[in-house]
């Protein structure tokens, strides 16, 4: 079994993703960031899952899945939203409020 | 395994789990009165809208009678699908708490809404679909359960913030309140797998089994400290408060009395859950951790509260450090005063709902008069609106922890967990709570100067007309306030029944 390259490869996502969460600047580039971080999670899983020979990491995997893609859509709605009333998505421009 | 399942030719007979439909109901009856408000919106025409928030009111308490004959029906803790949802008598108190917060804020909403031409069907959907979430988060005992609780709580709660679509404030209050809540999960979950990884199960009893202090691989150590991380954000914990003040002041108003009570309290049950159920024996790991930043978080929502001049913002940052409190005895979990945090925080949580929800009414009754949320133009309330000075006054004491408001209680078993510990780290942390005490009444002091001693500003002392739905509101609150003051035993009968 391969299991600590799998968990390589998931801590690499999970770097690179949150990397992308605090440098980027583009709503949607967050967005994708944050989805790196989902599918590292579920890597992680799914080499645990088949080295406990337990299914139930598997279903964990499958509800995240469904999860994010909820996420997203509301995530997207509201990037649609900011870019209908700016006409721009860039985060650090969303500065109405200080203090 | 799925795969070595589908190759095989004998795969074994699916037998449905069995399924306690009596400890199931509040959540039944929550879901029913959401498909209802959801027909309902369908056919209701826009001048009779109003229903909505009719049905949405009774639902909760409908989903209320449930719970009162499931208290009534016996102690036993009711453990369905292999330990990952349990109704006990701890679950279900916390249930209580949520389904009666959730009432105080449709409440609240309702003239919000309709006088502000706001999309009212959608509204009591998302609200009660949030607060579904909440109740579901009381019973899990399993990670799946409670990620999902804890999405399904959050994600209609993003919406709701931004839900003042062409106000630029309210979608930057939804935005933020988004990309840090999913960041905090997506943080979590990777916590979650590493616990998974550790121990090869999802049970949170089956995780407590097997991780004792001292015995605990770096994997367990890193998974405890990212889930407490990714809870923290959704307590707005210092360093990870950012989004909190700018949420508060930009979400509709009742919505900000919603997430500041309900959705905190939702995280710290989660806390309660994975703590006591899952790190018994992890204190090493999470004490010093909770520790640091319940002090943080007490003194720098304190600070930072006490410069602000928008009364919502202020609160924002007196919300942080209330939750500050909150941690304090989470800190001693797991040590000898385990006991004596739990009731602690299970108290500060219905005393704080209580309050806080109460002044957030009356931030909403002021504002209907004055249009603006500065400190200034609360100057001289008392004199033409004598009744909600006086209670604005009361949830202020209560909040600082004065007697006999509920404030004290709480405040009261907050310090007495945190000092029957016997450790230097109590000691240490119940007196920065004791300072952070009086500098929150810095504040607290300053508003209630404004009511009780400015001149009303451009000498408008026109009464406040108020509607019915809002005094309601502001009766249940007062009322829960003070009786919770006067008669402490309400809830410190709670410390007999409440055990996890």
């Amino acid at each position: 079994m391969l299991i600590s390259e799998f968990l390589l490869l998931g801590a690499v996502l999970f770097c690179i993703g949150v990397y992308g969460v605090i440098v980027r600047k583009n709503a949607v580039l967050v967005l994708m960031s944050i989805e790196l971080i989902l599918n590292s999670v579920n890597i992680n899983l799914l080499a645990f899952s088949l080295k406990y020979n337990d299914i139930s990491g598997q279903t964990f995997a499958l509800y995240i899945i469904a999860v994010a893609a909820a996420e997203v859509g509301v995530g997207l709605a509201l990037v649609l939203l900011i870019y209908r009333n700016k006409r721009n998505i860039s985060l650090d421009e969303l500065s109405e409020m200080k203090g | 395994m799925l795969s070595t399942l589908l190759a095989s030719d004998v795969v074994a007979p699916f037998s449905s789990p069995k399924i306690d439909y009596h400890a199931l109901a509040p959540e039944l009856v929550l879901a029913g009165v959401i498909v209802a408000v959801l027909l309902a919106d369908l056919f209701l025409e826009e001048s009779k809208k109003w229903v909505l928030s009719t049905i949405a009111g009774f639902g909760l308490l409908a989903a209320f009678i449930p719970i009162v004959t499931l208290a009534v029906s016996g102690h036993r803790a009711r453990s369905m699908f292999g330990g990952a949802y349990v109704v006990d008598t701890y679950s279900l108190l916390v249930k209580g708490i949520f389904l009666l917060a959730g009432y105080v804020v449709v409440l609240l909403s309702q003239n919000y809404l309709e006088e502000g031409d706001y999309y009212q069907g959608e509204y009591y959907f998302l609200l009660l679909s949030s607060i579904l979430g909440m109740v579901m988060m009381g019973s899990s005992r399993d990670l799946v359960t409670i990620f999902v609780s804890l999405e399904f709580l959050s994600i209609p709660a993003y919406m709701l913030a931004a839900w003042r679509k062409r106000d630029l404030k309210s979608n930057e209050a939804g935005t933020k309140y988004y990309l840090l809540g999913v960041f905090a999960s997506a943080v979590m979950l990777y916590g979650m797998s590493l616990l998974y990884g550790d121990t090869g199960t999802t049970i949170l009893k089956g995780i407590g089994a097997k991780l004792q202090n001292g015995s605990m691989s770096p994997v367990a150590v890193l998974g405890i400290v990212f889930v407490i991380i990714g809870f923290a954000f959704k307590v707005s914990a210092v360093p990870f408060h950012n989004w909190a003040p700018d949420t508060y002041q930009g979400a509709p108003t009742p919505i900000t009395a919603f997430l500041s009570v309900a959705s905190k309290a939702a995280g710290f049950v989660a806390l309660i859950n994975l703590i006591y159920v899952a790190f018994p024996h992890g204190g090493d790991v999470f004490q010093p951790m909770i520790g640091v930043m319940a002090a943080s978080t007490m003194t720098l929502g304190n600070v930072m509260a006490l410069r602000q001049t928008n009364i919502v913002r202020m609160l924002a940052y007196s919300s942080i450090s209330q939750g500050g409190f909150i941690l304090m005895p989470l800190a001693v979990a797991g040590g000898k005063s385990s006991g004596n945090a739990l009731t602690a925080i299970v108290t500060y949580l219905a005393v704080y709902a209580a309050t806080n929800l109460g002044l957030f009414a009356v931030i909403i009754a002021v504002s209907r008069k004055t249009r603006s949320g500065e400190v200034s133009s609360w100057g001289g309330l008392f004199s033409y609106a004598p009744l909600l000075g006086v209670l604005a006054t009361a949830f202020l004491a209560s909040l600082a922890g004065i007697p006999p408001l509920g404030g004290w209680v709480a405040k009261f078993g907050a310090f007495r967990a945190v000092i029957t510990s016997g450790t230097n780290w109590g000691y240490a942390l119940a007196i920065v709570g004791a300072v952070n005490s009086v500098i929150a009444f810095g504040y607290y002091g300053s508003l209630m100067r404004e009511i009780w001693m400015k001149p009303v500003p451009d000498g408008d002392t026109a009464p406040i007309r108020t509607p019915s739905s809002l005094n309601a509101a502001l009766m249940i609150c007062g009322g829960a306030t003070l009786a919770l003051g006067v008669v402490p035993g309400i809830i410190l009968r709670f410390s007999d029944i409440i055990k996890l």
